[in-house]
C-alpha cells in the first residue's frame, strides 16, 4: 500500500513554510461559506485540514490505484475507433472516474457549483502527486481548468450547465487552441465563428495537438472578427461533443500516452459564446494559460519525484565492485542534486500558485472594499502579487520542467543499462519529462514571458516577499545573504544588458542567462524560509547554494561579456548543412 | 424506482429502492505484524498493530453503495467494537453511507462469532432492512462464520462469496466465487450476502463528505437499545473459550527428497493422506 502524499513528507512541510492562511481567508471570505454548507470549514486551521485531506485522498488514489495502471496506459495507448469515438486507456479510464468520484475534478470551483473552492498551490501539490503516478493522468486532471475558465468568464447560465457536471467527472472538456499554422503564435487561428440570422453561432475549422479532443465540452478559439486578423478578431466558444465535431486521427507521441492528443475538425458545429466577443486570445486564453503554465510546474516536479526515487533506490540495492554503487561520489553527487532541484522545483511551483491565489482573493477582498479606507491597501497588494505572477508562473513552468529533463536524464544514467531498458519506469519517466518543456509555451516563451519582471527589478521585491516574518538563525542569516548578494549581481547584469549598444538583440540573446539567475535567486530564498521551520532541510539549501549559485555567476558573467557572435556571426557559426541533392 | 429487469416485481417493489445495512469491523492491520504483535500472555498487542478498516468489509461496503447508485435506496453502516472504532464508520460515510452506528456496550465484550452474531442481528433488525452485507471474514479471526449466522438468525437467504450483484425486483441475482468457478443464484429478499474482494474495490472517499464527517459523532448503540439479551452476549453468551494462543514462527526443517519418478509421488501422497494434510 503506497500513498503519495504520505509518503512525500516534502509536499506537505513545503506548504506548512509557505503557510496558506491568508489564502484560506481570502478564498472562505472570513469563513462565511460554513454558514451555508455544512462542509465549509469554520475557520483557516479547518480549511487547511481540508486541504490536507485532500492531498491524502489524491495520494491514496494515485498511489494504490493509478501508479500500477501507468506502464499499461504508456504501452497500449488511446484508441481512436472507426466510428470516431475515442476509447480512453483501462488505467485512464479508472484513474478519471476515482477522481470524478472523489470530487477532485473541482479543486478550485466554487462551491455552489460543486467545487472545493480550494486554493490554487493545492491543485499544484495535487498535480505534482498525479504526475508522479502518471505524468499523463495530469494532463486530462489539469482539464479542469476547462471549468475553471467557464466559471471565470462565461455567463451564469452556461456556468451551471457545465461547471457542475465537469467537477464531479461527468463531463470532461478539452481547450481547443491549437492549429497546424498557430502554435506557439496563436494569432494567426484561421478556426472561424459565424452567427447565422437568429444569433446562434457555429464554428468552423481544424484544430491540431488537442490534449483531450475527444471530451464533451470544448473550449474553442476562433475567429469572430474576420476584419482583424491578429488577436483581437479571436473569441472564445463553448462547443458540445456533437456529430459536427470529428476526430480525425490522435497523435502518436514520444510520451504521455494516457493522454489522447486529438486532430479535430469543426464542420459547422452548433457553439455559444463564451464571455465577450474579441476577448477569447487576449483575456481568457491568457488566463487559462497561465493555469496550465502553473499546472506544467507541478507536472514537472512530479515527474522528478518519480525519477530520483528510481534512482535512488536503485543506486541503494545495485552493487557493483562489491558495495552498493551509492557509495561513489560521482553517483551522490548526482543523486543529491536530483533531490536538491526537486525541492527547488516544488518549494517554486507551489510558491508562485500560492501568489496566484493571493492575487485572486485579494482581488476578490478589493471588489467587496472598494470605497472603504481599506481598499487601497489591499489594492496595492493585489497590483504587487499581479506583478509577481506575470514573473514567477513561466518561472516556475521553466524551471519545474527542465529540472524534470535533468531527473529523467539523471535516473536513466544511475540505472545505467537497466534505465534504457523497458523493464524500468525510467525511459518513459524521460520520454514523458520531454513535451513540459514544449506545451503551454516553450521554455524560450516562458524566458521570454520571465524577462520582463526580471529587467523591472522584481526580484527583489519577490525575496522581501518570501522572506518577510522568517525568524533566522546565524546560519540561515549567512545563507540569505549569499541570495542577496546574488541579487545584486543580477541586478548589475541587468544593468549592462539594458545599456548594451544593440538593445533588443543583446536583451534577447541573454534573456535566459538572467532568468536562470533571477530563478536562483528566489528559490535559494525559499529553500532559506523552509530550512528555517523545518532546521533538517538545511543541507539541502546549502547545497543550492553552493551548485546552483557558482553556475548562474558564470550565466551572468556571459551576460556582461557583450559577446553576441550566435546572433552576429549566426551564417558561419550554424551554416546550413550541404547537401549532395 | 429504477427500471430493474424483472417484470412484475417492478410493481412490487417500493419507490425508494433497497435498504442496504453493511456489518463492518475494525481490526489489526495484521500485514503488519512484527514481534511486538503479541502480548506474553498470547493476546494481540494492539497497541503494536494500526487499526484498519477490515478489508472485506469495504468491498461490502462498496456492495451495498453499488447497490443505491444503481438501483436508489439507503446504505447504513453498523460496527461492535470499542468508541475507536468511530474511525471506519467515518470513513464509511466519507465514501457515501448515509448512516453510521456504533454498537458499543461492556457486555459484549469477550463476544466469540455466536454472540457477535447475535448482537449485530440484533442491531441489523432494528433497521428492516432488504440487504445485509458482510465481508466473507474478518483477517484477525478468519473464521467466515459473523456473516452467514447472521442470516441464519435473521432467517433470511445468505448469499457467500459474492462477487457480482445485478437486482431484480426483489430479487437478487448474485454471482459467487465457490473456488472451482463461479455459481449464478437467485436469492429472495430480504437476504445477506457476505462480499470477496472480486467485487471490486471501495470507491474513494469524496472529498465534500470528508469535509462533512471527519469530525462528525456518530449514533451509538447499546445492548439495551437493540433488545439484545444480556446471557447471549459477550463472555456469558459465547462458548468458544481460547485455550492458548502461541505465535507460530514458521522457520526450514527437516526435509525429505522425493525422488521425480511415480513411485516417489505416490510415496509423497500416501504420506500426505495418511497425515491428513491432504484428503
Amino acid at each position: 500500500m503506497s500513498n503519495f502524499y504520505k509518503d512525500n513528507k516534502d509536499i506537505e512541510k513545503t506548504i506548512d513554510a509557505l503557510g496558506l492562511e491568508e489564502v484560506a481567508t481570502l478564498l472562505e471570505e472570513d469563513f462565511k461559506y460554513s454558514k451555508e454548507y455544512d462542509f465549509a470549514p469554520k475557520d483557516a486551521a479547518d480549511a487547511i485540514d481540508n486541504y490536507k485531506r485532500a492531498l491524502d485522498v489524491c495520494g491514496d488514489i494515485c498511489g494504490n490505484r493509478i501508479e500500477p495502471t501507468a506502464e499499461e496506459t504508456d504501452k497500449v495507448g488511446n484508441i481512436l475507433e472507426e466510428d470516431g469515438s475515442v476509447t480512453y486507456t483501462p488505467g485512464i479510464k479508472l484513474a478519471m472516474d476515482l477522481l470524478g468520484r472523489s470530487g477532485l475534478m473541482g479543486t478550485t470551483l466554487p462551491y455552489y457549483l460543486g467545487g472545493l473552492n480550494m486554493p490554487c498551490t493545492i491543485l499544484t501539490a495535487l498535480n505534482d502527486i498525479v504526475s508522479r503516478a502518471d505524468a499523463s493522468l495530469m494532463n486530462m486532471f489539469g482539464l479542469q481548468g476547462i471549468a475553471e475558465t467557464i466559471n471565470a468568464f462565461a455567463s451564469e447560465e452556461i456556468k451551471k450547465e457545465y461547471v457542475p457536471r465537469l467537477a464531479t467527472g461527468e463531463l470532461t472538456g478539452a481547450m481547443v487552441l491549437t492549429e497546424p499554422d498557430a502554435g506557439s503564435d496563436l494569432q494567426s487561428v484561421k478556426t472561424s465563428a459565424y452567427q447565422d440570422e437568429n444569433g446562434n453561432w457555429f464554428v468552423n475549422g481544424v484544430k491540431r495537438f488537442i490534449t483531450n479532443g475527444c471530451g464533451e465540452v470544448l473550449l474553442v478559439l476562433a475567429r469572430t472578427e474576420p476584419e482583424f486578423s491578429d488577436g483581437r478578431g479571436l473569441s472564445c466558444l463553448l462547443v458540445e461533443k456533437c456529430p459536427q465535431v470529428k476526430i480525425r486521427r490522435l497523435e502518436h507521441k514520444l510520451g504521455i500516452n494516457g493522454s489522447p492528443t486529438c486532430e479535430m475538425v469543426f464542420d459547422n458545429a452548433p457553439a455559444k459564446l463564451v464571455g465577450q466577443r474579441k476577448r477569447g486570445l487576449i483575456t481568457y486564453v491568457m488566463a487559462l494559460m497561465n493555469g496550465a503554465r502553473v499546472g506544467i510546474s507541478a507536472q514537472g516536479t512530479g515527474i522528478g519525484e518519480a525519477c530520483y526515487r528510481a534512482a535512488r533506490d536503485y543506486a541503494a540495492s545495485r552493487k557493483q565492485f562489491g558495495v552498493t554503487i551509492d557509495n561513489f561520489p560521482a553517483l551522490r553527487d548526482l543523486l543529491s542534486t536530483m533531490s536538491v532541484e526537486l525541492q527547488a522545483s516544488r518549494a517554486l511551483a507551489y510558491y508562485s500558485s500560492k501568489c496566484v491565489d493571493l492575487e485572486a482573493g485579494l482581488t476578490r477582498k478589493f471588489e467587496s472594499l472598494k470605497g472603504t479606507p481599506e481598499a487601497a491597501g489591499v489594492r496595492a497588494r493585489m497590483k504587487a502579487y499581479a506583478l509577481f505572477n506575470k514573473m514567477l508562473t513561466p518561472m516556475a513552468k521553466y524551471y519545474a520542467s527542465e529540472m524534470s529533463m535533468r531527473a529523467a536524464n539523471g535516473a536513466v544514467a544511475v540505472l545505467g543499462g537497466s534505465g534504457f531498458m523497458k523493464d524500468y519506469p525510467v525511459e518513459r519517466y524521460l520520454r514523458d519529462s520531454r513535451i513540459t518543456t514544449i506545451y503551454e509555451g516553450t521554455s524560450q516563451l516562458q524566458v521570454i514571458a520571465a524577462i520582463a519582471g526580471v529587467m523591472g527589478g522584481l526580484v527583489k521585491d519577490v525575496l522581501a516577499d518570501i522572506i518577510a516574518g522568517v525568524e533566522m538563525d546565524d546560519e540561515l542569516k549567512a545563507k540569505f545573504a549569499e541570495v542577496t548578494a546574488l541579487e545584486e549581481e543580477l541586478a548589475s547584469a541587468v544593468e549592462f544588458v539594458k545599456n548594451h549598444p544593440s538593445g533588443k538583440d543583446y536583451h534577447d540573446l541573454h534573456a535566459r542567462e538572467l532568468v536562470d539567475a533571477a530563478i536562483a535567486a528566489v528559490c535559494g530564498a525559499l529553500l532559506v524560509r523552509i530550512s528555517s521551520k523545518f532546521p533538517e532541510k538545511k543541507p539541502v539549501v546549502n547545497h543550492f547554494i553552493a551548485k546552483e549559485f557558482p553556475k548562474v555567476r558564470g550565466d551572468l558573467a556571459k551576460a556582461k561579456s557583450g559577446y553576441m557572435a550566435s546572433v552576429e556571426l549566426f551564417d558561419e557559426l550554424a551554416p546550413i548543412a550541404e547537401s549532395l541533392d | 424506482m429504477c427500471n430493474i429487469i424483472g417484470g412484475i416485481y417492478d410493481i412490487m417493489l417500493p419507490m425508494k429502492g433497497y435498504n442496504c445495512v453493511v456489518c463492518i469491523k475494525q481490526v489489526p492491520d495484521t500485514k503488519k505484524v512484527t514481534g511486538q504483535a503479541m502480548k506474553e500472555d498470547g493476546t494481540i498487542n494492539r497497541a503494536a498493530l494500526p487499526a484498519i478498516f477490515n478489508p472485506e468489509d469495504k468491498n461490502a461496503l462498496e456492495a451495498a453503495l453499488w447497490v443505491k447508485e444503481t438501483y436508489g435506496g439507503t446504505v447504513t453502516v453498523i460496527t461492535m467494537g470499542l468508541p475507536a472504532a468511530t474511525a471506519i464508520l467515518r470513513e464509511a460515510l466519507m465514501c457515501g453511507a448515509d448512516r453510521a452506528v456504533l454498537l458499543t456496550d461492556r457486555k459484549a465484550a469477550g463476544s466469540d462469532t455466536l454472540a457477535t452474531s447475535y448482537i449485530l442481528s440484533q442491531a441489523v433488525k432494528k433497521f428492516n432492512p432488504d440487504m445485509v452485507f458482510c465481508g466473507r471474514q474478518a483477517i484477525d479471526g478468519d473464521t467466515a462464520q459473523v456473516g452467514p449466522q447472521i442470516g441464519e438468525k435473521l432467517d433470511c437467504a445468505v448469499v457467500t462469496y459474492l462477487e457480482k450483484l445485478e437486482m431484480d425486483g426483489d430479487y437478487a441475482v448474485a454471482t459467487r466465487d465457490i473456488g472451482t468457478g463461479i455459481e449464478k443464484c437467485r436469492a429472495k429478499l430480504p437476504a445477506l450476502f457476505t462480499v470477496t474482494e472480486k467485487f471490486g474495490e471501495l470507491r474513494p472517499f469524496s472529498m465534500h463528505r470528508v469535509m462533512k464527517y471527519k469530525n462528525a459523532e456518530v449514533e451509538a448503540m447499546n445492548c439495551d437499545d437493540i433488545g439484545a439479551e444480556a446471557d447471549r452476549c459477550g463472555f456469558a453468551g459465547s462458548p468458544t473459550s481460547v485455550n492458548k494462543i502461541v505465535s507460530v514462527v514458521l522457520a526450514g526443517g527437516d526435509y525429505k527428497e522425493v525422488a521425480p519418478t511415480a513411485e516417489g509421488i505416490t510415496s509423497l501422497v500416501d504420506e500426505l493422506v495418511k497425515d491428513h494434510t491432504i484428503g
